[in-house]
């Protein structure tokens, strides 16, 4: 009976899992696949709701729209992140860099609507962009930069730079630093010492950011809301709609199964790609 | 040089927002947009009588301190469990344990407002608890686990040695041992919990939490109350995350 | 001579002087040991002729040219760290092309050099297994291998064995020495083990904070050292102060002992080495009587500690069939070249 001491110290953790989540999830699932009728109760076994997704273009078109916003909210909160996640690392001296990685993330640690509100603030006709520009005289007018997908991906990027920096500075920050001068003592130049050595092994956090990223954005509903206007609506203000306005919680409940296969794919390959060993 | 040039655009970027929200929670005015009048403290003095938001406050309090004391509690245990003895399932019980950060709160949201609606409940904060407690739990737990090392093994061996049973070592031992990881824990898992949106959306009604009640302003267009409400939960985020700094970073120097 | 050459050079961090006006000189075959203890700067001389630290005065020439100027990538010189610093993303046989795929030498030319270099250090079939499987001493070859690959003027080497254990720290102290000599290359390796540095150089060079003590063959460095560091660092020795009255003579506490008539007028140190104090008094310069205070047995022989009536402290051996004890009375002599004034 000692062997599994360790399983009851872990049951209560393992149980409210099963129990609030994995069950939770199952039931959905059920909900999934007993549509409602016109009168609004739940019809028998069928996958017609998983049918009717597909056959609506305005669902489909929002969930190739979650998968494209994502795609390049990750390209580009990795691609902006990994400088100064870099900079951080490698410029700053050795005593600061903990303000600096703190000082960057700061506001990370805010509500969701607390930092949409912000940069609709910021972004508004009359917000502080555009008084900036104005006055400078580079507008002749203020320009509409709220309430388009630019602007929800702008609001993205913005709180996954700061994810992606964290990740990919703890992944640079205990890299070593003999092996970049091994390569500077073998022939290699800065360029290539960081090309062949750095970058690859700094691959795990970037990953993880990327994987962190991908899984936040797509089932974001309170970016899209708040900035995204209503011309194109994303695969979370979909399934909103169904629970608010159609009270349809099958379908929500279909479509959110369907949002969580996409991620799961993205995870699967992403761990094929790089061979990550555990999450 | 171009990297510091890169890094103060990219802090500029960072702490536009935040920085703008801030500033006009100050205005005098009656826009949360330039020109800045002020400073004043009005718009704080609105939102502290402001009925919806105490009792927002109130709740996103409970919810936060009840979840985050779950989630610490049976983190610690399990994670005590898998570091210290081994057992058939290990892996899949740490895997497990761990899945709900790779799902997005959409699908946890969602999967307790079926679940209740279901069972015949109706929205309810102790749903939000619920929920916080799944997402927070699995952070709480690696936490934990990255701290239980051969170190306090051999301390709490020693403890048995001398007579303690389990529960003695646990809570006497190692407990107090890893405080700060505990604390750091709490902590976190309480800012995540005031932050949190979406669960608590879907799963109440009428008993809000704060981010929702800012929610439900925002349908009010833009109002320095909103900049001062939204001010106030940046500053508890802000200072829980240094309060997590301050501990960790005092333990590194022990 | 003078295939390195080490001209001045100083380097000095804020007011603290890590090296102070250090001068060298050795020769293409040489393998050159950098001994002394934590702070004397053995390192940071290391780092400057690797060029990965640049001297605030002073001079580096490698085969004639002068390197001040140039950084590790262009310098012909290679440094196997102290942690070998082994890529641990790349294969074993990738680590060691590493360099020549650099320097842009053909798949196939650069497959037959890995080849040849694994085979030189014992590692013939490990090419395609990955760092963390290899033991440390595996490691260790793999280092020298991607270092010597590409045919370094002068092969630095960081405290190489310091992660090793005895045993293993013998053996490749052996492996050492014979790849230096199959090579033919200049070594120059830096240790604080000074049976370390007289089993493996041509040349030792003992510092101490910042400045070169002594610099010689290490026999000559051991039995004739320049400076009192020197012979403390080097080993055990009986030290006795005295005063120079005439040429040749010096004033002790034991009486007068012969010196090198060079020596001027005044205070100076001479001391001798345990193995060349007899017990027996046989030898030519008479050291008197003294009482054994301690008696150690260390299989070979006894090391022994004495004292003169007059307070003069003695270290010398004695063979075990003597049976020293303490309290016995010795009669010490020693030869009159066995007496070096440092």
């Amino acid at each position: 009976m000692r062997r599994l001491a360790g399983f009851w110290f872990a049951l209560p953790a393992l149980a409210w899992i099963l129990f609030f989540f994995a069950l939770p999830v199952l039931i959905m699932a059920g909900y999934s696949v007993r549509p409602l009728n016109a009168d609004g109760t739940m019809g028998p076994f069928s996958v017609a709701d998983y049918a009717a997704f597909f056959a609506e273009p305005a669902y489909v078109t929002a969930l190739i729209d979650s998968i494209i916003t994502t795609l390049i909210v990750v390209a580009a909160s990795t691609l902006l992140a990994y400088p100064f996640a870099w900079c951080i690392a490698y410029v700053v001296p050795k005593q600061y860099q903990r303000a600096a990685l703190i000082a960057a993330i700061l506001p990370f640690w805010t509500s969701y609507v607390v930092r949409s509100y912000a940069w609709l603030l910021a972004l508004s006709p009359v917000g502080v962009v555009n008084k900036i520009l104005l006055s400078l005289g580079l507008v002749g007018h203020p320009l509409m930069f709220a309430y388009n997908p630019q602007a929800t991906e702008f609001g993205f990027v913005h709180f996954f730079l700061m994810l992606n920096t964290l990740t990919i500075y703890a992944s640079l920050a205990q890299i070593n630093p003999r092996y970049e001068l091994a390569a500077r003592d073998l022939g290699a130049s800065a360029w290539r010492a960081f090309f062949e050595i750095t970058l690859p092994l700094s691959i795990p956090g970037v990953a993880v950011g990327a994987f962190l990223t991908i899984v936040l954005c797509i089932g974001d509903y309170v970016t899209p809301q708040i900035l995204g206007g209503f011309r194109e609506l994303l695969l979370p203000q979909v399934i909103m709609m169904q629970i608010q306005r159609q009270l349809d919680l099958p379908m929500a409940s279909t479509m959110s199964l369907l949002l969580t296969a996409v991620v799961a794919l993205a995870y699967l390959s992403l761990q094929r790609w790089l061979k990550m060993a555990r999450l | 040089m171009f990297a510091g040039a890169y890094m103060a655009l990219c802090y500029v970027f960072i702490f536009l927002p935040v920085g703008v929200l801030v500033l006009f929670s100050f205005q005098a005015g009656d826009l949360p947009v330039p020109p800045f009048h002020g400073p004043s403290l009005r718009w704080y003095e609105a939102a502290f009588q402001d009925g919806r938001l105490v009792d927002a406050f109130t709740n996103s309090l409970l919810v936060g301190v009840i979840s985050s004391a779950v989630s610490v509690f049976i983190g610690f245990l399990a994670a005590y469990g898998l570091a210290r003895y081994d057992f058939w399932g290990k892996d899949v019980v740490r895997a497990l344990i761990m899945l709900p950060l790779a799902v997005s709160y959409l699908l946890v949201g969602m999967g307790l407002l079926v679940s209740t609606s279901a069972l015949g409940f109706g929205p309810s904060l102790i749903t939000v608890i619920i929920g916080h407690v799944v997402i927070n739990m699995p952070l709480a737990f690696a936490i934990c686990l990255a701290q239980l090392g051969e170190h306090q093994r051999r301390i709490e061996s020693a403890a048995r040695d001398l007579g303690a049973n389990t529960a003695r070592v646990l809570f006497s031992i190692t407990a107090p041992m890893i405080a700060p990881a505990l604390i750091a824990a709490f902590c976190l898992c309480f800012t995540l919990s005031w932050d949190e949106f979406l669960i608590a959306f879907l799963n109440t009604r009428f008993d809000v939490t704060l981010p929702v009640v800012i929610w439900s302003l925002l349908r009010g267009g833009l109002n320095p109350e909103t900049n001062a409400a939204g001010s106030f939960i940046f500053l508890v985020s802000v200072s829980l995350v240094l309060i997590v700094e301050f501990f960790l970073l005092r333990r590194r120097r022990a | 001579m003078n295939h390195l050459v080490v001209d001045r050079v100083t380097k000095l961090y804020g007011d603290a002087a890590a090296l102070r006006d250090v001068s060298l000189s050795v020769a293409a075959h040489d393998y050159v040991v950098l001994l002394g203890p934590s702070g004397s700067g053995k390192t940071t001389l290391l780092s400057v002729i690797g060029g990965f630290t640049e001297p605030t005065s002073g001079r580096i020439e490698i085969a004639g040219a002068d390197v001040t100027a140039i950084g590790p990538a262009k310098r012909p010189t290679t440094t196997v760290f102290q942690d070998y610093a082994l890529f641990p993303h790349m294969s074993v046989e990738k680590n060691i092309g590493f360099g020549l795929k650099l320097r842009r030498v053909p798949k196939q030319a650069r497959a037959e050099r890995v080849a040849r270099a694994l085979d030189m250090v014992g590692l013939a079939a490990f090419g395609r297994r990955g760092i963390h499987e290899l033991s440390g001493g595996q490691r260790q070859r793999v280092a020298l291998a991607r270092a010597l690959i590409l045919e370094p003027e002068i092969l630095l080497l960081d405290e190489p064995l310091g992660a090793l254990d005895l045993n293993l720290r013998r053996q490749m102290q052996d492996e050492l020495l014979a790849l230096q000599r199959r090579t033919g290359r200049c070594f120059v390796h830096v240790t604080h083990d000074q049976e370390e540095a007289m089993a493996l150089a041509s040349l030792i060079v003992v510092m101490n904070q910042g400045r070169v003590e002594d610099a010689g063959p290490p026999a000559r460095v051991y039995a004739r050292p320049a400076t009192r560091f020197t012979a403390t660092f080097m080993g055990e020795s009986t030290e006795i102060a005295g005063e120079i009255l005439s040429p040749g003579v010096a004033a002790t506490k034991i009486g007068h002992l012969p010196a090198p008539k060079s020596l001027q007028a005044g205070a100076t140190i001479l001391i001798i080495r345990p193995e060349n104090i007899s017990a027996d008094g046989t030898r030519d310069v008479k050291l008197g009587a003294a009482r054994i205070t301690e008696a150690v047995f260390q299989g070979a022989h006894y090391r022994v500690l004495a004292q003169s009536e007059s307070g003069q402290d003695f270290v010398l051996r004695v063979p075990p069939s003597t049976a020293p004890a303490p309290g016995d009375t010795l009669t010490l002599s020693c030869g009159a070249e066995d007496l070096v004034a440092v």
